[in-house]
């Protein structure tokens, strides 16, 4: 195909823009930074007035703990960049921990462990075919999901504390010490690091991104948007998986409540922070990252700082409100 | 029902403001894009005042200036001698001009009385006195001659019925002037004609009707004054004795020519068939058959609802087809997804670019680019460098103007945004391409390039589908005419028999109540 027209006038790709489409263009890195400078100045700040913050033991500490937050926050940020919403992870966690805990009571820990991710992205799955081919609002799907999903990880423990005993090959999965970090940050560090590249650099990224961005037309323009929405849940539900397995086998205990709506709240709000539009269409895995980490660091600078933690939830929100507002804001700026 | 009996009209004096409605030099323009120029007219109570005129003839945008959606750029409105200067259509009620437009705004929720008394709800402290409210109704039902039960659920109405809705409410707020957009655009012969005479006695009651209307035979039958519309000028109002359906096309035809056309192949009968359409049925689609040559453009004319973006839709298999094949290169497209068509090189450019083709707020290359990842990536990996050189050199064979390929769709002209489409399309390579409305909301110098594009892609062996409501473009550009309506290809023209006259005879005389059986 060649299609020569009158006035080939050469395009000069790299060309500096308009003031307009400059400022535009500096919008993503700007929302990098959105998050970014809060999260070093907080950093600083905590340096400065907490002795104990910038032992190695604490932020080591901090990225053990948040584990779990890290991994959904990546992968749930591919669902709301879709067009989706996974309200369900807290209890796709609260289910494969149970059944990772319960399995490691009995067999190897390999089958703990591969059937716990399993059954996190059968749900996963189960959670993207709801959504994709019966058209339910995915906030309501997931939700309901959430309940069944609850339910079912209360009857597999019996609504008991699952206790492991810490000789079982189980323990190490998460707490293998590796340069004197424990396994389960390495994990997560290459789960999040694949879900940032897929995002940023694939064709299913970019199909991720028109999904969301514009459904008709990316459904118009060839993309598979069903499809691509169902592997965001599975994803997600994948990752739930691994959080579930992580903690288990980092704390050695299991609970179906473990995780709830505190979790999926928690993880949710980091992406919105990392500035990911609930809108979608738009969002990346390194600011969800950072927006995480931001919000753990929130509460364990609140915890070293002896404030009462009531005041964390209440700084939270306001955080979580701002952060909506600049999207929004942003949003109006492109029109 | 002439023009004199306003004063015969006991309801006008105390419902409305009364008065002539007088337009002066009203122009509207729409991103430079002159829509209106210098329209004058008088409206009289007690009068149906059609407005007639070709696809984008300016026909609905003097009803939206009448009723208050939009303001004119230029020029003056008065009523009975005041100056009327409408910023929202709650002003234009104020003053007693409602619009039933073609998308009803009822409340399916509620009731047919509390749709019709909607904001305006017979209350005492805030409690709504539904006895008096249903009262009332039964009085207004009486006047307007219509059955509906006050009670029923209006969402459960049918779409005539709605309008009936509709309609009471107008009357029930002291209403002057009633702007109807292609009000049996969406009705059934018997709803039609209940419609009319509800018209026809809304002028009896001193009331002046804006009708617009694409069914000549309607206009002629409920009309007392035509005033017919052509590239946003007005070309004459005459009194409806005075005009048949001759004179009136003859009055919307004769457009200058604003656009030059790039040179006609010739068609060269012999070529293969490259698509082929038999007894296609889909919503909207009534037994569709046609075939496409290689290298040919085949124009799709008919006016707007008659089925044509249902058609390339239907053929692209976007929506559900109930029956009859499509063929591309003699294969069957049996798929049921639009990324198969892409994949056996089928491609459409969708009518609105805003919201059914571009990412708004992405990039020019990630706009581009998005059919056909698959060229420029490996594995699933996208290569950087291998896409850029891949989307300049599209952007450069198209003429897209922008910043720079990372620059946001937002950013580039309507021109550039429907270039940016025809890339996207060359980069499928496809051996037959549907465009709908190609140059909607375009300027006049990319119009020439996109027609170049058109005709470049068919000289290189394409089969291209143009869908337009721009006449003069579908008869510049296209080898045949198909013409549509009522979701069936009507006639085809070629040759001599290909001009204005032949596709608007066909496109406009059959009567309304043509729809019950399609």
């Amino acid at each position: 195909m060649n299609v020569q027209v009158e006035t080939p006038e050469a395009l000069d790709v790299d060309s500096e823009g308009g003031f307009r489409s400059g400022v535009i263009r500096l919008l993503g890195s700007w929302r990098l930074a959105g998050i970014a400078i809060p999260f070093l100045i907080l950093f600083i700040v905590l340096s400065v007035w907490s002795g104990p913050f910038l032992s190695t033991t604490n932020l080591i500490n901090i990225l053990d703990q948040q584990c779990a937050f890290l991994a959904i926050a990546a992968a749930g940020t591919l669902v709301l960049v879709a067009g989706g919403l996974d309200l369900s992870v807290g209890a796709i966690y609260g289910l494969t921990a149970v059944v990772s805990g319960e399995l490691a009571e009995h067999h190897s820990p390999f089958i703990a462990i591969g059937v716990a991710l399993l059954v996190g992205l059968g749900v996963g799955l189960v959670n993207g075919m709801i959504v994709a081919f019966l058209k339910i609002n995915p906030l309501i799907a997931t939700l309901a999901m959430s309940f069944v999903i609850g339910g079912v990880a209360l009857r597999v423990s019996n609504n008991n504390l699952i206790v492991l005993s810490q000789n079982s090959g189980f323990y190490k999965f998460a707490n293998v010490q590796l340069w004197s970090i424990p396994s389960a940050v390495w994990i997560v560090l290459v789960f999040v690091v694949i879900l940032a590249l897929l995002l940023a650099r694939t064709t299913f990224g970019r199909y991720v991104i028109a999904s969301g961005g514009n459904a008709e037309a990316a459904r118009l323009a060839g993309v598979r948007v069903n499809q691509i929405r169902i592997i965001t849940y599975a994803l997600s539900g994948l990752a739930a998986g691994l959080g579930g397995v992580i903690d288990t086998s980092r704390l050695l205990s299991a609970q179906a409540t473990g995780g709830g709506p505190t979790l999926t709240f928690t993880v949710l709000a980091g992406i919105v922070v990392g500035g990911t539009s609930i809108a979608g269409g738009e969002g990346s895995v390194p600011r969800t990252t950072i927006g995480v980490l931001f919000i753990a660091l929130i509460g364990n600078g609140f915890n070293l700082l002896n404030i009462n933690t009531l005041y964390q939830q209440i700084v939270l929100g306001l955080i979580l409100l701002a952060a909506v507002s600049i999207d929004v804001w942003a949003r109006k700026r492109r029109r | 029902m002439s023009t004199g009996n306003i004063e015969e009209a006991p309801r006008s004096a105390a419902t409305s403001s009364g008065g002539d409605l007088v337009v002066t030099g009203v122009s509207k323009r729409y991103g430079g894009v002159p829509a209106l120029s210098d329209v004058s007219l008088t409206i009289t109570p007690g009068t149906v005042h059609a407005l007639v005129g070709e696809n984008g003839a300016g026909k609905s945008t003097l009803g939206k200036i009448i009723s208050g959606v939009i303001s004119p750029d230029e020029g003056t409105m008065t009523l009975g001698g005041e100056h009327l200067s409408f910023k929202s259509p709650r002003e234009a009620l104020a003053h007693g001009i409602v619009t039933i437009a073609q998308e009803l705004a009822i409340v399916p929720g509620l009731s047919v009385a509390e749709n019709v008394y909607l904001g305006v709800e017979a209350s005492t402290v805030g409690f709504v006195r539904r006895r008096e409210s249903r009262r009332r109704f039964r009085e207004l039902a009486k006047t307007v001659g219509f059955e509906l039960s006050p009670d029923r659920r209006a969402g459960s109405l049918s779409i005539a019925d709605q309008q009936k809705v509709e309609i009471m409410r107008a009357l029930s707020r002291n209403t002057s002037i009633v702007v109807m957009d292609e009000p049996t655009a969406a009705l059934s012969g018997n709803e039609t004609a209940a419609l009319h005479k509800i018209i026809r006695s809304l002028a009896r009651d001193g009331k002046s009707v804006v009708l617009i209307s694409h069914f000549l035979s309607e206009v002629l039958a409920l009309a007392d004054v035509i005033t017919t519309l052509r590239d946003g000028h007005l070309i004459r109002t005459v009194d409806a004795k005075d005009a048949n359906e001759e004179s009136l096309i003859e009055g919307m035809l004769g457009r200058s020519l604003l656009t030059a056309f790039p040179e006609k192949a010739t068609p060269d009968e012999e070529r293969a068939i490259v698509l082929e359409v038999e007894h296609l049925k889909a919503p909207g689609v009534n037994d569709c058959s046609f075939v496409l040559h290689e290298s040919e453009i085949l124009g799709i004319a008919g006016l707007v609802g008659a089925g044509r973006s249902e058609l390339a839709r239907a053929i692209f298999r976007d929506s559900k087809v109930s029956g009859g094949t499509v063929r591309l290169k003699g294969t069957e497209l049996a798929g049921h997804s639009p990324s198969r068509s892409i994949r056996r090189g089928l491609v459409f450019i969708p009518e609105s670019r805003k919201e059914m083709g571009l990412l708004v707020g992405r990039s020019v290359k990630e706009n581009i680019s998005l059919s056909r990842l698959d060229l420029v990536s490996r594995f699933g990996w996208i290569a950087g460098i291998r896409e850029r050189r891949k989307v300049t050199e599209l952007m450069n064979a198209v003429t897209v103007k922008a910043a720079s390929i990372r620059t946001p769709v937002s950013m580039l002209s309507g021109g550039n945004q429907q270039k940016l489409m025809f890339a996207r399309s060359v980069m499928c390579s496809p051996s037959v391409l549907i465009a709908d409305e190609p140059t909607r909301g375009v300027d006049v110098g990319s119009k020439r390039a996109i027609y170049d594009i058109l005709t470049e892609m068919a000289a290189s062996g394409m089969g291209v589908v143009v869908i337009s409501s721009d006449l003069e473009e579908v008869l510049g550009l296209a080898h045949r005419v198909l013409v549509m309506r009522h979701g069936r290809i009507i006639t085809e023209l070629s040759g001599e028999r290909m001009n204005e006259q032949a596709v608007l005879a066909a496109a406009f005389t059959e009567s309304s109540s043509e729809g019950t059986d399609s």
